[in-house]
């Protein structure tokens, strides 16, 4: 808690996710081999790579949705792979988005947003309320507060579940694959809310192919294969003239 | 007992009383058994007073008694399979070694058995009423039954649920309370639906032990008039329209949760 009372100009120094020599196994398969990186505050980073590639993992393992076999990993000052480390004080600063949405369909829209803010941060309901309006109008979503995501289609499911993330305030955003398990004509609209949040300046680290949103939004693109980052750079130069032939055979594959 | 069948719900292979929501032969097979039942226990009485009205004079304690073991040990085998079907999937490990050995111990012992060693092993150590340790006994039967149930359950729930859950901020607790467990209730509804239906039926068993539910009280009649199958006939028709008429009650609320939100 200390390390949130540092000024400013000091804890922009500290890098928001700093990822050391992060290894993972799932038994025989490396998922993870040596894997380190930093992500600036407000940078936003597109992550791309074959199926396979470990690119979920790494996603996985900045908020110990995986716990890595060896490695380590910070979010500003605290360590998410410390021993003695509450995670969920972590998992509040990190939102994340997943491809199969995973709102909860018991409760409506508006619950949806309120449920963790009221039972983890203790936040009054007046407050959780009107911050799930706020949000779900940020989304474009006022007139669904109280649909339930049965009722919703994939885009707004998923713009939903980003408004869920958002209501916890947190300081970083993790997407794996948003779009992927959406229609086609429903990419855009949660492309243009993920759009917005990268312009306010949101941290935001992306697994997605969407070449459009890299080239608006993105700062940086790391290329994963077989569990090692093989190349990284601004979004032009990884997908114009990418160095590595490992990264040209792959853009070629999905462009 | 239970299997799970994707994420929409469980299959109960056995105990298939509950009409399924499109089956209308189903539904009319039901219509035909329930007011076909009900008809012979008007009708039979007008017929013939003399045993049947009689005999339906002399039940009602038993069907109360019925009620009071079914009612009370469905409470507390959902109590005893909510935190059975937990251990079940916990990661401490005694926990789940208990419930396991529990759930395997007594799904191996007849229900009959159960009663009677219940009955004579709690009274070596208490003296409790006969209605006690039969409300123990089925309890602790169907509370083995109820926890794979919640398990089954609880595992049908997808994994992305949980994980939504954490990355929140959510502690594991709290992730089962308030997004795991109000989905499994839904799902189980059914099968449990069915269980009680089964329990229902299983508590004629409790007459062992002479505890004077429905079953009993037809006996205690056809003792004293060795009129046995007409007793026998009531008693098989009052059990069958109370096996009907929840079997449908689960139907019903089964529609009611089927859908997430309040239709219409
Ligand atoms: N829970 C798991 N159990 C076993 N293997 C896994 C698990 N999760 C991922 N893997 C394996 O780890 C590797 C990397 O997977 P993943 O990070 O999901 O890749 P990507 O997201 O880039 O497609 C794959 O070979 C995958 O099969
Ligand atoms: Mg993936």
């Amino acid at each position: 808690m200390a390390a949130n009372q540092v000024p400013d100009t000091a804890a922009a120094a500290v890098p928001r996710i700093r990822v050391e020599d992060a290894h993972k196994r799932f038994g025989d398969v490396v998922a993870l081999r040596g894997v380190s990186l930093e992500v600036q505050a407000g940078e936003v980073v597109l992550v791309i790579g074959p199926s396979g590639s470990g690119k979920s993992t790494m996603l996985r393992s900045v908020n110990r949705l995986e716990t890595l076999t060896s490695g380590r990993i910070w979010v500003d000052r605290q360590e998410v792979t410390g021993r003695h480390t509450d995670i969920r004080l972590i998992r509040e600063e990190v939102g994340m988005v997943f491809q199969a949405f995973n709102l909860f369909p018991h409760l409506t829209a508006a619950q949806n947003l309120v449920l963790a803010p009221s039972i983890v941060k203790h936040e009054t309901k007046d407050r959780t309320q009107a911050r799930a309006e706020q949000l779900l109008a940020r989304v474009g979503l006022s007139d669904k507060a109280d649909a339930y995501p049965e009722q919703l289609s994939g885009g707004q499911q998923q713009r939903v579940a980003i408004a869920r993330a958002l209501a916890m305030s947190p300081k970083v955003m993790l997407f794996d694959e948003p779009t992927s398990a959406l229609d086609p004509e429903m990419i855009k609209e949660v492309l243009d809310v993920m759009l917005d949040l990268a312009k306010e300046g949101m941290t935001m680290m992306v697994v997605s192919h969407e070449m459009g949103f890299a080239r608006a939004a993105a700062d940086r693109v790391i290329f994963m294969d077989e569990g090692e980052i093989v190349e990284t750079g601004p979004p032009s130069q990884i997908f114009e003239s990418p160095t590595h032939e490992r990264t040209k055979r792959f853009l070629e594959h999905i462009l | 007992m239970a299997a799970v069948d994707g994420r929409r719900g469980i299959e109960v292979s056995d105990g298939a009383l509950i009409p399924a929501r499109d089956d209308k032969a189903g539904f009319s097979a039901w219509r035909i058994s329930f007011f076909g039942a009900i008809g012979l226990l008007i009708a039979l009485p007008l017929i013939s007073p003399k045993p049947f009205w009689d005999i339906l004079r002399f039940i009602p304690d038993g069907v109360l008694r019925t009620f009071q073991v079914t009612v009370f040990s469905i409470v507390f085998a959902l109590i005893i399979g909510l935190f059975t079907g937990l251990a079940r999937i916990s990661r401490i490990m005694v926990l789940n070694r208990i419930a396991t050995v529990y759930v395997e111990v007594v799904r191996g012992i007849p229900l009959l058995v159960q009663l009677y060693y219940i009955y004579y092993a709690l009274g070596n150590f208490v003296q409790v009423p006969r209605l006690t340790a039969a409300i123990i006994a089925m309890s602790i039967c169907y509370g083995a039954y109820l926890g794979e149930i919640f398990r089954a359950g609880i595992q049908a729930i997808p994994k992305g649920q949980m994980e939504a859950a954490l990355a929140l901020g959510m502690s594991r607790t709290q992730a089962l309370s308030r997004v795991i467990l109000p989905q499994t209730f839904r799902i189980i509804l059914p099968p449990v639906g069915n269980e009680f239906i089964a329990l229902l039926k299983d508590s004629s068993l409790v007459s062992i032990l002479a505890v004077a539910d429905l079953l009993r009280r037809g006996r205690e009649y056809a003792a004293r008039t060795f009129e046995y199958f007409e007793a026998y006939t009531i008693v098989a028709l009052v059990y069958l329209v109370l096996t009907l008429f929840f079997s449908k009650l689960v139907a019903i609320m089964e529609e009611r949760l089927g859908s997430h939100h309040r239709s219409g």
